[in-house]
């Protein structure tokens, strides 16, 4: 610059200006190009016509001269195709409603977890943390994995329900390839992601405040509802929409334990993509579900800001 | 008091119900019968073909070294958004860039996984290695912010001020005192990316290719055709691994938390 | 107007010398964060070598006035210059100042010996060199002994005195020292007060003090500016802002003090001799010496501290030209001091204080007893502002 005043005259400013700017720069273009970008792709692509070719589709952006062909060639077949068949919707309705009970249940075995912890003594909260997290740390697929051997026919599950008489050395249960299957695995995989959020926010709740209520009269069983459970509530909102996004979007757990008739959208979205090799109706599966679950991440980023 | 013991029996199942299968998978990968359910007697069998099964050796060290490289990728990536989002509160875009940090976290994988593939084939890139290497490196940056930047939000940065103030500039302050004073959640950063990676089938399926095929891929094909004993001795293996990191990283805790106890005690005898 | 009361410190005045050049000179500064302004068309010069307190309670604008000294901030109008140049723009780790934090910012991961080495080894000097100003610096600080510790193992005033060696190690033109005994307990604040003047005397620095602790600014200060709002309200030795405010605000921020709102009901100018202002304050009538510009009828306030007011059970000679008649409302006892709290006829209290000379037991002042203030001429006076 010509017109250098004081201010920029310093070589060194000039560099760590450069420096802050690498800063930001580095991580923003990274995620704009591998995060961003592929799903402003993604919503191209499920305009466009399956072909049976590789990739199987039929390109919609060939460099900028063909761009008017472009516009030309979108159309919505693929949505509409989603919306003649009613499997998707089907698909669809059935995922929400498997997050919102796994969700739902999930609250319920993760909020006394996390209230036991937070009264735990101080000693043994560092302890009772670590143990939550731990198998989280081990492999999410092999954790699913485990309840196989648990839940099948002939699985552990039935072999001590036999042992202790419960059940007539004949009769097995019938609860792998199942809806229950599906439960226990969300309910189980996303227990620590429900429990730590939860936990956070009842941890840092003043103790003095059950006392006060106490001293002015409240009963423990009205405390916990009347100052306990609001104030746990940034905990309750964060906690279910860590579990209810994914959940909704869920593959492994509904393949690995659901049976045929466990309709999830992810694993209707890995069929057509691994399956019959339909990338753009994959696609506008991906994009409606996207759709679906953009006011539950609006929520969830929300809640972020507000405890950041 | 009731609430104690109403409280000790919730954690004592809650528990139970994450524990016991990790630890009848285990049992079982010692078990000498080819049937998962009857216990056939102790045997290291299951770890001896399972050493020798060349395909799974394969895609074992395939994905170390795509969890090592995204790890360390993802860490540096993640600790520079950190320090974006902590230290400066205004440049353009800010709100969607801690939008791309935090929708990773919660994103399904079969849409993160998808929209990447897409990509990769819109520029024409071949899948493989690289493809999943950088796909794990999007979605565990995130994760590394995410830790980083929690710490950095209770960085005291009068510290930084009073290097600049004793003359050193900006670059070498942040590696002289701010990376040193961060680094325990970095490498708490680059241990979750590294599992992360370590643990993902969806996103590395979509973005594999030919001849890098991860061990979770692997896994998940060879679950789908039955449960073999085989699998139950390569996951107690990455169980084994993973409980010696915690416990490693949870001595090193304790080990500082003594140290920090000896240094009040310390100060308090240094009182004039 | 302000004249000078008691002895000057060390008879160290360039402030009164016109040929004196500044040392800092801030010049119109404005600081503005967004719609706050944190300081306000500011213009303050400091002289080399003085001991200069900025005071004022917090959010008045003083750190902002100082990190902009230090670099860490830009004015938004104005400049700073330093020795004459103006340093705008110039990055904190080029300037040729040290501060020491309120929070003392050690780095925890280094000894006291390497964080005091830290600003030295920032200028590439020889190791030796470095070693013996670190062990000159650790001498100064009496803190040989702790060298090889880190911050976690020292107690707070240890603390305190690395933060002030490290700061002082580059023997930078000016020294900064932000709340700088803030965390220290009562007693160690004031032993460490007389050792900073000893510190900045023998080195002959620049200090710049900011504080919100009246009493720490007086003692250690030879100047204080006293601010505001993001302004300067009074810059005046220890004594001047003492004894002769300028204004009701700095009267009442400094110590205590009896403030009766009145008018002028007349001014007598004697020629040869100190005239008297009758001031009237809603009944009670006061004299003072003409120290102030105020006329007839002007609106002003009359100021007095409560240890110049002397404290009776007999009624004045007629003589006497300030006497209050009222009720002992109340009794402070501060051990050294007595104040006592007189209520007048029309409920407003006047407070004055007693050294405790003689033991408690002889006290013959008490609840309820109906006391003569009294006080001479000059002992108090006339606020405008």
């Amino acid at each position: 610059m010509a017109s250098a005043s004081a201010t920029s005259a310093h070589p060194s400013a000039h560099r760590s200006h450069m420096a802050r700017w690498l800063v930001v720069a580095v991580p923003y273009l990274w995620l704009l190009l591998f995060f961003v970008a592929p799903f402003l792709i993604i919503f191209k692509i499920s305009l466009s016509d399956t072909a049976i070719a590789m990739p199987p589709y039929t390109p919609v952006f060939k460099g900028f001269d063909a761009f008017g062909d472009f516009a030309s060639k979108l159309d919505l077949e693929n949505y509409l195709f989603l919306t003649s068949d009613p499997l998707y919707i089907k698909a669809y309705l059935s995922s929400l409603r498997i997050a919102l009970i796994s969700t739902f249940l999930l609250l319920l075995i993760g909020y006394p977890m996390a209230l036991a912890m937070a009264r735990a003594p101080n000693s043994l909260r560092p302890t009772l943390v670590m143990l939550v997290i731990l198998p989280f740390w081990t492999s999410f697929l092999i954790r699913v994995y485990a309840w196989i051997g648990i839940l099948k026919p002939d699985g552990l599950l039935t072999l001590l329900l036999q042992a202790i008489g419960f059940m007539g050395p004949d009769d097995q249960v019938q609860i792998f390839r199942t809806d229950i299957a599906v439960f226990i695995g969300m309910v189980y995989s996303y227990l620590p992601f429900m429990v730590l959020p939860l936990y956070a926010a009842l941890e840092k709740m003043d103790a003095t405040l059950l006392e006060a209520a106490s001293d002015l009269g409240c009963p423990p069983w009205k405390a916990f509802w009347k100052i306990t459970f609001p104030l746990s509530l940034p905990g309750v909102i964060a906690g279910s929409m860590i579990c209810f996004i994914p959940i909704t979007g869920e593959f492994v757990i509904p393949d690995l334990l659901g049976g045929a008739d466990t309709l999830m959208i992810g694993k209707t979205l890995w069929t057509e993509f691994f399956g019959n090799r339909d990338w753009p109706l994959a696609s506008a599966v991906a994009v409606i579900l996207l759709i679906l679950l953009v006011v539950p991440i609006a929520i969830f980023q929300n809640q972020q800001k507000r405890v950041v | 008091m009731k609430s104690s013991r109403f409280d000790a029996t919730v954690l004592t199942l809650g528990f139970a119900f994450l524990y016991i299968p990790i630890v009848i998978l285990v049992i079982y990968s010692f078990n000498a019968s080819k049937l998962v359910t009857v216990w056939g007697g102790f045997s290291l069998n299951w770890y001896r073909t399972m050493w020798s099964n060349q395909g799974l050796m394969d895609a074992a060290w395939v994905t170390l070294r795509v969890g090592v490289l995204s790890a360390t990728i993802g860490t540096v990536l993640g600790t520079l958004a950190a320090l974006s989002l902590t230290r400066y509160q205004r440049f353009y875009g800010r709100t969607l860039f801690s939008g791309m940090i935090y929708a990773p976290l919660v994103m399904p994988e079969v849409i993160t996984g998808l929209s990447m593939l897409l990509l990769f084939v819109a520029l024409n890139v071949d899948r493989g290695f690289w493809t999943v290497t950088i796909a794990h490196t999007t979605f565990t940056m995130c994760y590394v912010a995410i830790v980083v930047q929690s710490r950095l939000m209770t960085f005291d940065r009068s510290l930084e001020e009073a290097a600049l103030d004793l003359g050193c500039p900006p670059v070498k302050t942040f590696f002289k005192i701010t990376l040193p004073l961060i680094f325990p959640a970095v490498l708490a950063g680059w241990m979750l990316a590294f599992t992360l990676s370590l643990d993902d089938l969806v996103i590395a399926s979509f973005n594999t290719g030919p001849g890098a095929t991860t061990l979770p891929i692997k896994i998940y094909s060879q679950v789908r055709l039955g449960v073999t004993p085989e699998i139950n001795a390569i996951c107690t293996i990455l169980i084994g691994l993973v409980t010696i990191g915690v416990i490693l990283a949870s001595l090193t805790t304790k080990r500082t938390e003594m140290r920090r106890i000896r240094d009040e005690h310390d100060a308090a005898r240094a009182e004039p | 107007m302000a004249k000078s009361l008691g002895p000057v410190k060390r008879k160290f005045s360039p402030w009164t010398d016109p040929t004196a050049e500044p040392f800092i000179r801030f010049e119109n500064v404005t600081k503005r964060f967004g719609d706050f302004t944190a300081v306000n068309n500011l213009t303050l010069d400091i002289y080399e070598r003085e001991f200069f307190s900025l005071l004022g309670p917090s959010g008045c604008g003083k750190t902002t006035l100082m990190r902009m000294l230090a670099g860490f901030e830009e004015p938004t109008e104005g400049r700073i210059l330093l020795q004459g140049k103006d340093i705008s723009g110039v990055p904190p780790y080029r300037r040729p100042t040290n501060m020491m934090f309120q929070s003392y910012a050690l780095f925890p991961h280094m000894t006291v010996e390497k964080n005091i080495a830290f600003g030295l080894q920032q200028d590439n000097l020889p190791k030796a060199d470095i070693a013996k100003r670190v062990q000159e610096m650790l001498k100064l600080v009496k803190l040989e002994q702790f060298a090889k510790r880190k911050p976690a193992q020292l107690s707070g005033g240890q603390r305190q005195r690395v933060a002030l060696a490290r700061s002082l190690a580059k023997r930078p033109k000016v020294l900064l020292l932000d709340e700088p005994l803030g965390a220290l307990d009562k007693k160690l604040r004031e032993e460490t007060q007389f050792e900073l003047m000893d510190i900045q005397h023998t080195l002959g620095l620049t200090f710049l003090i900011v504080t919100h602790d009246q009493e720490e600014a007086m003692t250690v200060s030879d100047r204080i500016a006293v601010m505001d709002k993001g302004e300067i309200m009074q810059v005046a030795t220890p004594a001047e802002i003492y004894e002769a405010p300028n204004s009701r605000y700095v009267a009442d921020f400094i110590g205590d003090i009896n403030i009766l709102e009145g008018t002028v009901r007349h001014r007598e100018d004697a020629a040869g001799l100190p005239g008297v202002l009758r001031i009237d304050s809603d009944g009670l009538q006061v004299a003072v010496d003409t120290g102030s510009q105020a006329v007839a009828d002007d609106k002003v306030a009359f100021a007095i501290r409560p240890e110049k007011v002397r404290i009776s059970l007999d009624k004045p000679a007629e003589t006497a030209v300030n006497a209050l008649y009222g009720e002992v409302w109340d009794i402070g006892y501060l051990g050294d001091f007595s104040v006592f709290l007189v209520r007048m006829e029309d409920g407003r209290i006047v407070r004055a204080a007693q050294a405790n000379v003689s033991r408690l037991v002889d006290r013959p002042i008490t609840f309820g007893d109906m006391v003569w203030l009294t006080w001479s001429r000059d002992a108090g006076i006339v606020l405008t502002r």
